[in-house]
């Protein structure tokens, strides 16, 4: 028999999206999976927001006001984060993040 | 088993899988594949919690913009049709205990932390016809509507008054995101233009 869906399983499917996302932050060498990444920690956070807002009264419209102000800063993120992405591909011919490493000290 | 369970499940299963699989797969065009049914699970699970307006943005900004943008990223970018970066196999390893460590860490705060919620309200599921989500909202954005709710703030700690919230509207907010978002994509479109090298010939 499957457990209860309560608001901790939205929680933890969020935490699920949150650490997919931060390890393909860190782990992808591709500045465009890099940028997947970000959405998906944005995605996780966003679940959290609408899990709050369905399961606490206090927070029912600001949890779905939150998450739609996040997904349009993420659309704008994207954009602004593609643009640079093809800069950088304009100036080095790859998009691998780890030819960018003029500023190392 | 009840139609909610199994959907958010089914649900559940589906992002979560996907959301590994973009981390895992090697290839930048699968990953953005296995993104596509990331972001449309997470819009079925907004579905699923009522908030049928947020989902509906979810598909049409996630799934219908950035989803492009970032497949038309993906095209300008590449040289050779298969583009893979590898990872390396202490790579691998590092990712995978930071990444399960930080995840047994969210697990415990998110399972241990007393948060407040109304036991009664995950069960008068409301149905699509009486939901009233997207008037509310709307009437938020605009301030016209009493939006402080009835009920006390819960979890709030013993012996002491919860502030008096006052009424607000989130239009300004909402106009300052539209202005930023429309200055974003100025600031994108001036960044992103082809370029002439110094040097060559006009």
């Amino acid at each position: 028999m499957m457990p209860e869906v309560g608001l901790q399983s939205y929680l933890l499917l969020g935490a699920l999206l949150f650490v997919c996302g931060a390890v393909c932050m860190a782990m992808k060498r591709n500045a465009i999976g890099v940028l997947m990444g970000v959405e998906l920690v944005l995605n996780g956070a966003n679940v959290n927001f609408v899990a709050f807002a369905r399961f606490n009264s206090t927070f029912e419209i600001e949890g779905q006001i939150f998450a739609l102000f996040v997904i349009v800063m993420a659309a704008a993120e994207a954009a602004i984060a593609l643009a640079i992405v093809l800069n950088f591909y304009n100036n080095h011919m790859t998009v691998d993040v780890d030819t960018a490493e003029e500023l190392k000290g | 088993m009840d139609v909610q369970t199994a959907l958010f499940w089914i649900l559940a299963g589906l992002t979560g899988l996907s959301a590994i699989a973009v981390v895992v797969t090697q290839n930048i065009v699968r990953s953005a594949a296995w993104l596509l049914f990331t972001l449309g699970g997470v819009a079925g699970i907004y579905f699923l919690l009522g908030a049928d307006f947020v989902g509906a943005t979810q598909l049409i900004v996630y799934v219908g913009g950035i989803l492009v943008l970032v497949v038309f990223g993906v095209m300008l970018t590449a040289q050779g049709p298969f583009v893979t970066m590898k990872t390396s196999a202490a790579e691998w390893a590092i990712s995978l205990v930071v990444g399960l460590l930080l995840f047994s860490v969210i697990t415990l705060a998110a399972v241990n932390a007393p948060w407040p919620q109304d036991a009664h309200h995950s069960e008068d599921m409301e149905s699509a016809e009486t939901s009233q989500n997207s008037v509310k909202l709307g009437a938020a954005f605009l301030g016209i509507k009493e939006i402080t709710p009835k009920k006390d703030l819960t979890g709030f700690p013993m012996g002491k008054t919860p502030p008096e919230r006052k009424q607000v509207a989130y239009l300004l907010p909402f106009e300052i995101v539209s202005v930023h978002l429309l200055v974003v994509l100025i600031g994108a479109a001036y960044l992103a233009r082809a370029k002439r090298r110094r040097g060559m010939p006009t």
